[in-house]
């Protein structure tokens, strides 16, 4: 998804002139059209989050329009205290952008792993929070957040390398949509597992003869709270499905709008990374989100055991 | 009626002491550290006009010490950017001013600080988006917050940046929370700033002529420059000054009628 943002930057910063690219040190084979399109606009700050986050709000203060890029993890974590005084305390335009969040620097090890970073960006007032699914997605959430002043985050992952899009999409922040109709069985899904959420589905339809709704949640906040009461509303069961700790983030989110409608709580569950222990396997994305148990057929098997 | 900034400096720190009085709050001697730097950045170096806060061709000024406030708040009123009287909303309950900056609290508060370490990064963003225009950002650090690491990572960057409208002012007040500054850095801060790439420049930072003077040789600087300000923690209460409780002290009412001017 790397490269629809890329491409997708380019396109706002020839619009915008406003559009400061500053990076941590960031982005080799990813970056250089942008550096070598707009050398006036765009900064390598060096090894050094703390700075990159305070400098993009002291330019967000005379009036620009700041994307603050860097690994998911050092991007939102390192400088955390910058984002919350100094980007949402001023309710700045500053976009963050976290490259590889999840499990995509796999066999880097924990301190690469973000799976944190959507629960501590949702907490910070004023932040936005994207985690686009695929493609089209990680375009149109570049697209919106640039159109958006105010400060974003924005968690970009490895695309499933499918085009789940449909003609009658129409991205803006806030709004979900549904990838696959069904009734029995919602699967919601967050960033770049929607390949994980369609072959359960697959499994669930084949095997266990179930009607499969699937909602993609490229925003999640704001969060189409609308969209997901909609389809749980007579559902056997609802099912987030996430690269991220299930503490604070899609299912954490999900679970507040269902309950505070009256959803059954036994029929609804999160999947994703337990909160509980840091994952020390090594091993490739694929690997470690069987680790975590995100993985189509123990997803399929706990769901039907769950209906 | 305070006309020269030396009497600003005094009616500053007259201020400070009864805001703190007032609250029955600390940070009292960072704040009066400050209290000569402050007044000559605002009666004479800055360009600056209370009746215009928001102007873009104004000068810029951070105060990334945020515990200093209740000076920044004193000069500001002095000046002219809000009546007198708001200074009674200090640190009170259903006040205006907290014990840090907050932008938006009143005119002339540039940004909200008080987390050690932010100012400096923002004021180089600051200074790197006004590098075309004729504006200079100010920005004053306390040496104990010159323990962060994030001030290093913006000095770096700026210095490698070669900005040359950016002025960063130590208040060098040797004390900070639980020790002297001595204790925790014990190595020549001069040294340091320059092998970071900045012009250095020292000044008494409660003789107001030289700091005068010192502001205006970095305000012609042509790339980062920082003045060292030799202050005196707790300044005009001889009780508490150069100690390290200055820092906790809130003032009795015999402070306040020692400060009158």
């Amino acid at each position: 998804m790397r490269r629809d943002f890329v491409t997708q930057v380019l396109i706002e910063m020839e619009r915008d002139p406003s559009i400061v690219f500053l990076t941590a040190d960031l982005g080799f084979n990813a970056l250089e059209k942008i550096k070598e399109t707009f050398p006036k606009r765009f900064l390598n700050v060096g090894i050094a989050e703390q700075h990159l986050i305070g400098m993009a709000a002291g330019l967000a203060l005379e009036g620009k329009k700041v994307i603050a890029y860097s690994i998911a993890s050092f991007a939102t974590m390192r400088p955390f205290e910058q984002i919350r005084n100094d980007v949402c305390y001023h309710n700045l335009d500053v976009k963050i952008i976290g490259t590889g969040g999840g499990y995509n620097y796999a066999n880097h090890g924990v301190t690469h792993h973000t799976v944190e970073d959507i629960a501590i960006m949702n907490a910070l007032p004023h932040m936005l929070v994207l985690a686009p699914g695929y493609s089209w997605e990680a375009r149109e959430a570049t697209k919106a957040m640039l159109h958006h002043e105010g400060p974003v985050y924005m968690r970009l992952g490895k695309s499933p390398g499918i085009a789940y899009e449909k003609k009658n999409f129409k991205f803006a922040l806030g709004k979900g949509f549904v990838i696959r109709e069904g009734k029995d069985v919602v699967l919601v899904s967050t960033s770049n597992v929607l390949d994980v959420a369609q072959a359960t589905a697959d499994l669930l339809e084949k095997n266990h003869k179930l009607s499969v709704c699937i909602l993609s949640m490229p925003s999640l906040k704001p969060f189409d709270a609308k969209l997901l009461l909609k389809h749980a509303e007579g559902a056997k069961g609802v099912f987030t499905i996430e690269e991220h700790s299930t503490t604070g983030g899609l299912g954490a989110i999900a679970a507040t709008a269902l309950f505070a409608h009256g959803f059954d709580g036994r029929k609804f569950r999160a999947f994703g990374m337990p909160p509980e222990h840091f994952l020390k396997a090594v091993g490739d994305r694929d690997y470690l989100l069987s680790q975590v148990g995100l993985e189509s057929k123990k997803l399929a098997r706990t769901i039907v055991q769950c209906l | 009626m305070a006309t020269t900034t030396k009497n600003i400096g005094a009616k500053v720190r007259e201020l400070v002491v009864e805001m703190s009085h007032r609250s029955r709050s600390g940070e009292t001697g960072s704040a009066l550290s400050i209290s000569d730097i402050l007044a000559v950045l605002y009666f004479k170096t800055l360009r600056i006009n209370p009746k215009k806060p928001s102007d873009p061709k104004r000068d810029r000024f951070v105060l990334s010490k945020g515990h200093g406030a209740a000076a920044l708040y004193a000069v500001l009123a002095l000046r002219g950017f809000f009546p007198q009287k708001k200074l009674l909303g200090h640190r009170v309950n259903g006040g205006i001013f907290h014990g840090h900056p907050s932008k938006g609290a009143a005119p002339g508060i540039e940004v909200s600080t008080g987390a050690l370490g932010h100012g400096l990064s923002i004021a180089i963003g600051m200074a790197y988006a006004l590098t075309e225009t004729k504006s200079k950002v100010y920005v004053l650090i306390g040496d104990g917050e010159c323990n962060e690491g994030s001030i290093w990572e913006g000095a770096l960057a700026a210095g490698a940046l070669r900005l040359p409208n950016i002025v960063a002012i130590i208040d060098d007040n040797k004390f900070q929370g639980f020790s002297a500054s001595k204790e925790t850095n014990p190595f020549d801060m001069a040294k340091q700033w320059s092998s970071f790439g900045w012009d250095v420049l020292r000044v008494n930072g409660h003789d107001t002529t030289a700091l005068e003077k010192v502001f205006a040789k970095a305000a012609k600087a042509k790339k980062p420059t920082v003045v060292i300000a030799d202050t005196v923690s707790g300044k005009g209460l001889p009780s508490i000054e150069n100690t390290l409780g200055a820092h906790y002290y809130v003032p009795d009412a015999a402070a306040v009628a020692a400060t009158k001017t």
